[in-house]
């Protein structure tokens, strides 16, 4: 028997419900009004008082009202067909939504029910299996899709049958177990999964060490991130937050890639949905759409989903995980979803924290993501989340609740910085104070210099060297003029100059420039350090900056030309000539 | 006058300087109410006992005041009767004229499903370079002017609204002293344009929490004319600091935990379901929302202008440029972020790199101008930067200047001509081999 209760209270989404059984912390409950079912989590329990989270409008709710609890927490389906989809943050379908505006109490279902799809199964009668377990594979957006064991089947079962290949919908029963008991249980592509418990279906989760490429010189090549890591991003509004993690988005080399949109713009999202059916995935050649899941809960839907929506992004990905498959989940931005912790936790007349935020933001935070990762599954295949959190810090300030408790957890930081902003040097990832900890893993390593080259750490450390002392320099500079320090204070000024113009910056709307595969970054790295361990004599700072913009404006051409191509081997070829002339060495 | 159906109540059990509670049953969450003749909304339901915030405060009222449930939310009749007329916050006239008759809709509706909405995709043209050339506007927009009291973001927003070429104008005024509502009145008269305005206008000498009514009545009426009728709507509303304060005093009264700068936990959730109305639908109709967010003292850390500047896309800032002596839009802390959409697709090829360029030798100007502060030496790049940076201001970004967005480009590459070589501009080298002049 469900328990049932009445309205007693309303501070706008905030009800408070008295009620006649027993209730659990979190539990979905409804809420009807005049017919229109509102839905709300439980998020406080004061004796028979039970105060209830609403995630709709609760304009009109009156004291009376009945409320049905459903002995569940809030859960996502998962099955095959969620790729693709533009989902809200209780996963519901958009695109089934009727009517120009949202509709109150309007709940759709996240799958195709219809559809049928072509089932092979791995699994055989006799297999022993348990939760999580593969028993077959579909063909989802050219993924292979694992129907597995349902997640709640803890037991351990044997396969009784199981059905042949053939094409089906998503409620067929595809396979039945037994458990040692000899109670039947039959298993078909849909199961269901409470959003704030991890899915923790593997064997191990080792430090995680492989490069994830996204493209991104300032990321790959200066602070790489890698698969199954953690990154956060944040920075002031108008630094490039957006376009950076969209550029993430397009460019990783991941099979899946689920993102957050979490309480920001919706035009943002109008933006992913407008392009990235239109965009190709550079590594498959496929649409981006078709390997994408949209979870959109922007600023003006309600603010209690905002919260559900990056732990149903989460789970979404975990699901995608225990198949195998390498997922990106990138959430803009999770201030927004702490601003909506802070306003309930206002609500409820709790002490707060630091600039009223909840006491417990940091342990909300670092188990969201810890939840990330590189994992061995129990059947020895790999799957991997790799996280990326914007954080949009009040004033821009970094010395708030948010930022801090993220840099305690998150393994990459990029660090966006306003001054490079205004400058228009884009993406403004400050080279100096952001960090990749991966760097510091011997297991990375020895894969860079596997698959990449085996000086090229070296050559990276060597560039953010470089670009330090350039900045010191400046600094120098700017207090006592061009002609207070040595010419060689200039060639070094300079030289750091290239880095940043060649390497660090980034033509994100350049079709060309945009992205840049890991092989032409070794390029550029290689390039832009034989520069700059060059040895060069001027008379006077004017030909030290007269000669590098020169090298600048080929290296830019350069950067926007084709790779490989002949317009890229001419001005490759046009730059080392005109450092070659110039070399102490040919002087 | 109370009616049959209404429900009417008198025994206050609380009054505190903006609400009142009242023992009453039946009463829906946001309803509306009249306590002795005050408009008042619900804002709380405990039990029996009801908290009503009244607008216009609760001065003088009683404890056996009559209070009167409407049992409905905030609403306003929308038709094409609203046209060229004037109202106050609660959508009655103020203009001398009928009320108005059409369809009554409550206000503060629901939000737009993301997945209807369009790709913002048509360009607003102001004739003003620091906007058209540097930070285009994009119908379905929403973007700010970031502006100190002094400066004069009222005339370039009626100037802006005036050449925009929208179907209609709809201001919402926030704690707008009367002569800048005369003002408005004036201009847009004078430009035979009042036919396209609506107005909801909250003054100074009005009471402030009114004013929390002003930004939905102006955008229901906004969407009424973008959704039901295809029409290219801009709404204004200045100034948006002066509703946040609302904000802070409403929050404050019901004894709420204030967050940063004493404003309500929830003012990124309460701006943003303003700004987010604005929106390019599918059937062709749009709301562009341009506010104003008045600073003090320039410091755009305070939370009013830090949550809009993470809500709106993109903020406007005016400056006066001594060296010209002539207000220009800053081209370094202004941004437009939908620019990208139409710069190089619905204006010229070369428009996205002529203005980083412009931009970037224009930031190399203010370097070389502090150079010279400090007493240090210029060298002959130094120099040119500096002349450019003049001829800029005073040719382009000036907001009285008026051009066509391929005039500005012209312009552009004219200066740049002038002042520089190719090699120092860093532009596609097919861009310079076409328009170097």
């Amino acid at each position: 028997m469900l328990t049932k209760g009445t309205v007693k209270g309303i501070i706008s989404n905030l009800v408070i419900v008295e009620v006649d059984g027993p209730v659990a912390q979190n539990e979905i409950a409804y809420i009807n009004l005049d017919g229109t079912k509102l839905m709300a989590e439980v998020i406080k329990v004061v004796g028979r008082n039970v105060n209830i989270q609403v995630f709709e409008s609760t304009r009109g709710l009156t004291v009376g009202a009945e409320v049905e609890f459903q002995g569940h927490m809030l859960e996502v389906v998962l099955g095959p067909g969620l790729l693709q989809r533009n989902l809200d943050g209780l996963e519901n379908d958009l695109d089934k939504m009727e009517g120009v505006f949202l509709k109150r109490g309007d709940y759709t279902f996240p799958l195709d029910e219809e559809k049928l799809w072509h089932f092979k199964p791995i699994a055989k009668v006799g297999d022993p299996v348990t939760s999580g377990s593969w028993l077959g594979e579909v063909d989802e957006n050219f993924q292979p899709h694992k129907i597995m064991v349902p997640f709640v089947m803890k037991e351990d079962y044997t396969i009784k049958s199981i059905v042949d290949e053939g094409d089906y919908n998503i409620y067929k029963a595809v396979a039945v177990v037994v458990d040692k008991e000899g109670r039947e249980t039959a298993i078909n592509m849909v199961q269901r999964w409470p959003v704030k418990v991890a899915i923790t279906e593997y064997k191990e989760k080792p430090r995680p060490f492989k490069l994830l490429e996204t493209g991104v010189r300032s990321i790959d090549t200066l602070n790489p991130i890698v698969e199954g890591g953690t990154g956060f991003i944040p920075g002031a509004f108008g630094t490039g937050k957006t376009v950076l993690q969209h550029a993430i988005s397009k460019q990783a080399e991941a099979d899946i890639v689920i993102i957050a949109a979490c309480g920001e713009r919706a035009n943002e999202v109008v933006e992913i949905f407008t392009e990235f059916p239109e965009l190709v995935d550079p590594h498959t050649g496929r649409k981006l759409m078709e390997r994408t899941i949209i979870v959109a809960n922007t600023s003006n839907m309600p603010v209690a989903a905002r919260e559900a929506s990056v732990y149903t992004a989460m789970t979404i990905g975990e699901y995608y995980r225990s198949m195998g498959l390498k997922v990106l989940l990138m959430a803009d931005s999770t201030s927004r979803w702490a601003q909506a912790l802070r306003e309930m936790s206002n609500r409820l007349e709790e002490l707060p924290g630091p600039d009223a935020f909840p006491m417990d933001l940091s342990a909300t935070i670092s188990n969201f993501y810890g939840r990330a990762g590189h994992v061995t599954l129990n059947n020895g295949a790999e799957g991997s989340i790799t996280f990326i959190g914007t954080v949009s810090p009040a004033g821009g300030n970094l010395k708030e609740p948010v930022t801090e408790n993220t840099k305690k957890v998150a393994r990459c930081f990029y660090a966006l910085e306003q001054e490079r902003a205004d400058k228009k040097r884009y993406p403004a990832i400050n080279p100096i104070e952001s960090y990749s900890k991966y760097f510091e893993y011997p297991e990375f390593e020895r894969y860079i210099s596997d698959h990449i080259a085996n000086d090229w750490t070296e050559k990276v450390s060597e560039i953010k060297t470089r670009l330090l002392r350039g900045k010191e320099i400046a600094e120098q500079i700017n207090i006592l003029g061009d002609d207070g320090v040595p010419v060689e204070y200039h060639i070094t000024f300079w030289k750091s100059e290239l880095i940043d113009f060649i390497v660090l910056q980034q033509d994100a709307f350049d079709e060309v420039d945009a992205v840049t595969p890991i092989e032409r970054q070794r390029n550029i790295l290689d390039l832009v350090v034989d520069v700059c361990r060059t040895d060069f004599e001027f008379d006077n700072f004017n030909q030290v900056a007269l000669f590098f913009k020169e090298l600048i404006n080929i290296g830019r051409q350069m950067n926007y030309a084709e790779f490989g191509s002949e317009k890229f081997n001419a001005y490759h070829k046009q730059l080392r000539e005109l450092v070659e002339q110039n070399s102490v060495v040919n002087k | 006058m109370a009616k049959a159906f209404q429900k009417i109540y008198t025994q206050i059990t609380q009054i505190t300087k903006a609400t009142c509670s009242v023992k009453a049953t039946h009463v829906g969450y946001d309803e509306l109410a009249t306590v002795e003749g005050r408009l008042s909304q619900v804002v709380k339901i405990m039990g029996d006992e009801v908290t009503l915030q009244i607008f216009e405060g609760t001065e003088g009222v009683p404890t056996n005041a009559e209070v009167i449930f409407m049992g409905k939310s905030p609403s306003l009749r929308v038709g094409d009767q609203l046209a060229g007329r004037f109202f106050n916050a609660y959508g009655d006239p103020i203009d001398g004229g009928p009320t108005p008759e059409g369809e009554e809709r409550a206000i503060g509706g629901p939000s737009v499903n993301p997945v209807r909405r369009k790709q913002p995709s048509e360009l607003i043209a102001t004739g003003i370079a620091g906007i058209d050339l540097n930070n285009t506007l994009v119908s379905g927009q929403k973007i700010p002017f970031f502006a100190d009291p002094d400066q004069p973001f009222n005339q370039v927003m009626a100037t802006v609204a005036l050449r925009a070429q929208a179907d209609k104008i709809i201001l919402g005024g926030m704690g707008m002293t009367n002569d800048d509502y005369l003002y408005f009145k004036n201009v847009f008269s004078n430009a035979g344009a009042l036919d396209r305005i609506i107005s909801f206008m909250n003054t100074t000498e009005d009471p402030a929490v009114e004013r929390l009514l002003v930004p939905d009545m102006a955008l229901t009426a906004a969407e009424y004319f973008a959704v039901d009728k295809n029409e290219k709507v801009l709404v204004l509303l200045t100034d948006m600091s002066s509703y946040a304060d609302a904000l802070s005093i409403v929050s404050n009264r019901m004894d709420q935990i204030p967050s940063k700068d004493s404003m309500p936990g929830s003012l990124y959730s309460d701006l943003a379901k303003i700004y987010e109305k604005a929106a390019q639908f599918p059937s062709g109709g749009s709301i562009t929302i341009l506010a104003v967010t008045t600073l003090s003292g320039g410091d755009i850390t305070h939370a009013v202008p830090d949550n809009t500047g993470y809500i709106t896309e993109g903020q406007l800032f005016l400056r006066l440029d001594s060296e010209v002596g002539k207000v220009v839009v800053d081209p370094f802390r202004s941004l437009s972020r939908l620019k990208q959409l139409v710069q190089g697709k619905k204006t010229r090829e070369d428009h996205p790199q002529v203005m980083n360029a412009a931009v970037r030798l224009y930031a190399d100007a203010a370097n070389a101008k502090t150079k010279q502060e400090n007493g240090f030496d210029l060298t002959d790049y130094d120099q040119r930067t500096l002349s450019f940076a003049k001829d800029y201001s005073k040719q382009l970004m000036a907001i009285d200047v008026n051009l066509n967005t391929v005039e500005m480009l012209d312009k552009t590459w004219e200066l740049l001509s002038a002042h520089f070589k190719p090699a120092e501009v860093n532009m596609k080298q097919e861009l310079v081999d076409k328009y170097w002049k």
